[in-house]
């Protein structure tokens, strides 16, 4: 174990870097807030009926995770509001204080994706997408929108892509990793072609409430287990993507998984590649290793970045998965935020620094 | 080394906490029922302000259905990733061989003998009638 240290200058980071933050979270200060973008049908129906999730409970949060709001405790918006509400104070605080160069928006709620009314779903994904680009994209151009999908309705969510496309203000798609089913099921490919079509990559954040358990081994008791079922989470969908052949039908898909970690990727692959090996028969429509698919389809977000006790550990598991397919991000204003001076502790070289802190992001975003 | 005059006694009322700076460097200045103690404002994780920390309490068990809670009131939560310091010694709950926030001594001097020096007073207009919280550093 080494120490700590104590004192760290604040200029540590190397000022030089444009970084690209690909996980921000955008916060309502009400639901209200949405109201302008949506008709007079659905603003009626959210004051009086509002969501019908396909999980009970969900969004009451049962527990305040952690932190109040999930957040850093000194992210509260002086003028009041929630944590990520105040485009100002983001700015002063997140994208200045840090130089960030880009950040990719992430609304987590409302999401519409678990909202088993599918014609409210499309409505609050609608009105979602266009408050984003109105108040968040259009004033601060270093910002940009996921695009909100009833995935549910995959045809309305092909419509929302394709409007979506046209109005601008948009680098990717967002699809929640937890869907009613496996995220490679077929119910969802028009989503994936639309995607493609009009060129953006398909961001999963973790996150949806479809009623099944975040472990395979039912639900978690405490939040410490939730925390980190983001990683097998994200396993079942790189398996999902890859078997039922949705990266061999669509080559130029491109997934982000956000928020789920990647150390458990290289093992992932070890394994699927064996027991394809032994079986690929059963999936005819897979015909290249499993691994040969994720190298070329699958980035990663960084945050909340793996911390071994030897930080050279994790420089070795980059090297596995490729410093191209790693993407620094923050998720502010959350609690389990990283610093982008102090998080990434492994040795990199100055071009896979330069990659990860923004390089990769660009690429793949299309960023200037 | 020398004292730097940085809040008075009744400013820090128990359970609060007050940021100060002393040669560029911010300190958060704990009270812990009546006793003062002052930590480095930075988490040594990632460098988060723990003058924002809520101050809580030692929770512990010795098996699981039991918990005993003590120590109330003296041990600080990170405000970003949560990890818990010793207000009284700086270190981690977790891991207190390795990882602690760096102390300062902290003095309770009444004015009266404040106001003859040689303490660095700075802006800090003092009266003889209150007692003052002093920084070593």
């Amino acid at each position: 174990m080494s120490t700590n240290t104590l004192e760290r200058s604040a200029v540590a980071a190397k000022p030089k870097l444009s970084l690209v933050d690909c996980d921000i979270h955008p916060n309502l200060k009400s639901e209200a807030e949405l109201f302008p973008f949506m008709e007079r049908r659905w603003v009626e129906h959210a004051q009086q009926f509002g969501p019908n999730n396909h999980q009970g409970l969900a969004y009451t949060l049962q527990h305040p995770r952690f932190q109040p709001a999930v957040s850093r405790a000194d992210a509260w918006p002086p003028g009041g509001g929630p944590p990520g509400s105040d485009l100002d104070f983001l700015r002063s605080h997140h994208l200045d204080a840090h130089g960030i160069a880009h950040g990719l928006l992430m609304l987590l709620r409302p999401t519409g994706c678990d909202e088993r009314n599918l014609d409210f779903a499309a409505a609050l994904c609608a009105a979602a997408n266009d408050w984003q680009r109105e108040c968040w994209v259009k004033p601060e151009p270093r910002l940009h929108g996921g695009i909100m999908i009833p995935q549910e309705d995959p045809a309305a969510a092909v419509k929302e892509i394709e409007r979506c496309a046209r109005t601008g203000g948009f680098a990717q798609v967002n699809f929640p990793p937890r869907a009613l089913e496996p995220p490679g099921r077929r119910r969802y490919w028009s989503i994936y072609e639309a995607a493609v079509h009009h060129g953006f990559p398909v961001g999963l954040h973790v996150g949806g409430v479809p009623g099944h358990p975040t472990t395979g081994a039912g639900m978690p008791t405490y939040y410490l287990q939730e925390h980190h079922s983001n990683m097998p989470g994200m396993q079942a969908v790189v398996s999902s993507f890859v078997f039922e052949g949705v990266f061999e039908r669509l080559p130029e898909l491109r997934i982000v998984l956000i928020e789920g970690g990647f150390a458990w990727s290289p093992a992932l692959c070890w394994r699927m590649d064996r027991a394809w090996r032994l079986m690929r028969a059963e999936v005819p429509q897979v015909p290249r290793p499993p691994s040969e698919y994720v190298r070329d389809h699958v980035y990663y977000t960084t945050q909340p970045i793996e911390e071994p006790d030897d930080p050279a550990h994790l420089g070795e598991i980059i090297d596995w998965i490729g410093h191209e397919r790693i993407m620094f991000s923050t998720d502010y204003p959350h609690w389990d935020f990283d610093d982008p001076r102090y998080a990434f502790r492994t040795k990199l070289t100055e071009a896979q620094r330069a990659a990860i802190f923004g390089g990769n992001a660009r690429a793949l975003y299309r960023l200037p | 080394m020398s004292r730097h005059i940085v809040a008075t006694v009744d400013e820090i009322a128990p359970g609060s906490s007050k940021l100060v700076t002393v040669k560029g460097r911010e300190i958060a200045v704990f009270n812990v029922k009546g006793e003062f103690f002052a930590l480095f404002n930075r988490c040594p994780h990632e460098g988060a302000p723990l003058c924002k920390g809520q101050v809580v309490s030692l929770v512990e068990s010795d098996e699981p259905g039991t918990y005993r809670m003590s120590r109330q009131g003296e041990l600080l939560r990170c405000p970003w990733h949560g990890w818990e310091f010793d207000i009284r010694t700086g270190q981690s709950y977790c891991d207190p061989a390795n990882t602690w926030v760096r102390k300062f001594a902290v003095a309770v001097e009444p004015g009266e003998r404040l106001a003859k020096g040689p303490y660095v007073a700075e802006t800090f207009p003092v009266s003889v009638e209150q007692d003052y919280l002093v920084i070593e550093m």
